[in-house]
């Protein structure tokens, strides 16, 4: 699945102390890569600026409110070995939650992201307790199913917009003050929330709970023979996901000052999954490189032509020929230490 | 006599028309090694899905510790202190060998739900994991990727995952399995100090290991047992010479 599974050992060889599965770049590589990425993008605004193009901070918050939602993926796709294909439903539903709330006279971004987790964590709960119930293609086909009926739902909803979606009067206040009402201060906002998940997810992954999640993505019934039942530990790392996603779309209707059916689609869903494969599965630091390398691909890409995601496809083709492991697999074979 | 550790009783299991376990009974006392032999297709592997969970008996009962476990699913059994081990090494080869015994200690002390601290830091698991390996003779190993051990010392490491899990009793399907000479050596020699601890069944093909190790031996014969006793009364049983021992004679 991703890297570090290539040192396969002649009997009686002895190869030096074992890297961690997902190797360097799991290990003290992801911090560094990540603190890398993360200073790169603290010192955009003033540079975007400096340079006055100050659509470029824009631009950037987009980005990084997609690269929480892929990270949020990668706990689910690249620790919890469930291929989700319905996780736009969890962005689109925080979204709707700043949205709808905001229509109420609800400005607090406070209220709307424990509204926007909540909602998400429970419609994870719910979904993921069935879909656990399948595996393989049919968890795939569950997910979107839920997927496509939440998309469906706020369709319908014609009270809040339905297929035109909602616009939003002003960014979400903090008791009372508009913080957000800058680009900038956005943007920072949303950098920081990547950086705290971005660790809060390190330390999961590392914890007793990631570390039953790592053991059932690699053999399920060797976890069960030890005495653990994996639908619980799937099932709370679907729910975790599930909230992340949430939060991430409070700031995508910040971001757009917009909501609609469309973040919920199943080709947004297909979007997060590229970014998170393109990136490189089980990483953290991946996907957070893939969606950056999505997106920006996308604008670039839609500079030269209008069918741009065929110029998306090649490159992703050879990606995942090249590169097993995604960017992250690249680096990493790079730099990292040369396999025996 | 006292109520043995593990007692089958009428144990079956079908595929369609196929009985694979066929009215199987029988008892397990404690601190004993009780080796289950039989032909290639007999149903010991199917057997061994039932003792440990990982398969569902049609009818029969299955005893544990004076507790009726036939309905448990194979992490309540577990816990209960009945461990497998498997045929087909399963391992997590993207662990260290430490991590590997870890988890299984993990599984038995206190909530994994527990999700910032590093688990592989955990001093109290990382020692009792070491003990595990270290009766196995893996504890130089501990700190190597599970993937990159040798066949024996993955047969090895399998012992010491089931061992780690606390288990009064250890169902070994075949962990001698595709071993040279002297890897079985030194998982025979391993079995034997296992025995002085821990009640032990012993599925297994190779004769030599099971008549000195086991203290009585069941044959499995087309999903029936055909005979059960002590090594000399199975090795002198005359059903038994006709329907397995016959062909391995050389032995």
């Amino acid at each position: 699945m991703s890297a570090g599974t290539s040192n396969v050992a002649v009997p009686g060889a002895v190869p030096d102390v074992a890297p961690r599965r997902g190797g360097m770049l799991a290990g003290r590589g992801s911090a560094l890569a990540a603190a890398l990425i993360f200073a790169a993008l603290a010192v955009l605004p003033p540079i975007a600026l400096a340079i006055g193009d100050p659509f470029l901070v824009v631009t950037a918050t987009r980005i990084l409110v997609f690269a929480i939602a892929a990270l949020s993926l990668d706990l689910v796709l690249g620790y919890g070995a469930m291929v989700s294909f319905g996780h736009a439903a969890f962005v689109g539903l925080g979204a709707y939650a700043v949205a709808i709330l905001a229509s109420h006279g609800i400005d607090d971004i406070l209220v709307q992201a424990l509204a926007a987790i909540g909602v998400s964590a429970l419609f994870a709960l719910v979904t993921g307790a069935i879909s656990l119930r399948t595996k393989g293609v049919y968890f795939i086909m569950i997910t979107l199913a839920f997927g496509q009926m939440a998309y469906f739902f706020m369709v319908s909803l014609s009270a809040y917009g339905g297929d035109d979606g909602l616009t939003l009067s002003a960014r979400s206040t903090l008791f009372g003050l508009p913080v957000l009402s800058s680009d900038v201060s956005l943007f920072y906002v949303s950098l920081a929330v990547l950086a705290s998940a971005f660790l809060g997810l390190r330390a999961l992954t590392l914890s007793r709970f990631g570390r039953v999640l790592r053991g059932t993505r690699e053999n399920p019934i060797r976890m069960q023979a030890i005495g653990f039942q994996p639908f619980a530990f799937q099932l709370t790392a679907y729910v975790i996901a599930g909230a992340l996603a949430g939060l991430a779309g409070v700031l995508l209707a910040n971001q757009a000052e917009f909501v609609s059916p469309a973040y919920m689609s199943w080709q947004r869903s297909g979007e997060l999954i590229v970014m998170v494969v393109l990136g490189g599965m089980g990483t953290l630091v991946g996907p957070i490189g893939g969606a950056i390398a999505f997106l920006l691909l996308e604008d670039w890409l839609a500079h030269f032509s209008e069918h741009w995601k065929l110029g998306l496809g090649v490159l992703l083709v050879l990606l995942v020929l090249f590169t097993r492991g995604g960017i992250a697999g690249g680096v990493e074979r790079l730099f990292g230490r040369a396999r025996p | 006599m006292s109520e043995p550790l593990l007692a089958v009783t009428d144990l079956r299991k079908s595929f369609g028309a196929l009985a694979v376990t066929d009215g199987v009974s029988f008892d397990v006392h404690g601190n004993e090694l009780h080796a289950i032999i039989g032909p290639n297709g007999a149903g010991k592997t199917t057997l061994i899905h039932q003792l440990s969970g990982n398969l569902a008996s049609d009818s029969g009962t299955v005893r544990f510790a004076g507790e009726d476990i036939t309905k448990h699913s194979m992490v309540d059994r577990v816990r209960r202190g009945l461990a497998r081990s498997f045929q087909i090494t399963s391992i997590l080869d993207g662990f260290t060998v430490l991590e590997n015994a870890a988890m299984a200690v993990q599984a038995r002390s206190g909530s994994s739900f527990r999700f910032l601290r590093p688990a592989s830091k955990e001093s109290p698991l990382n020692d009792e994991a070491r003990a595990a390996l270290a009766r196995v003779k893996l504890d130089d190993r501990a700190h190597r990727r599970a993937g990159s051990l040798s066949h024996g010392e993955k047969r090895q490491l399998e012992i010491a995952i089931a061992l780690a899990t606390g288990a009064k009793l250890l169902l070994l399907d075949e962990p001698l399995a595709g071993t040279g000479h002297e890897e079985s050596a030194v998982l025979v020699a391993l079995m034997q100090e296992l025995k002085l601890t821990h009640t032990i069944v012993l599925i297994e093909h190779d004769m030599d290991a099971v008549f000195a190790l086991a203290d009585r031996v069941s044959v499995l014969v087309y999903g029936r047992l055909i005979a059960t006793g002590t090594p000399e009364e199975v090795r002198a049983h005359p059903e038994v010479r006709a329907a397995y021992l016959g062909e391995e004679e050389a032995a």
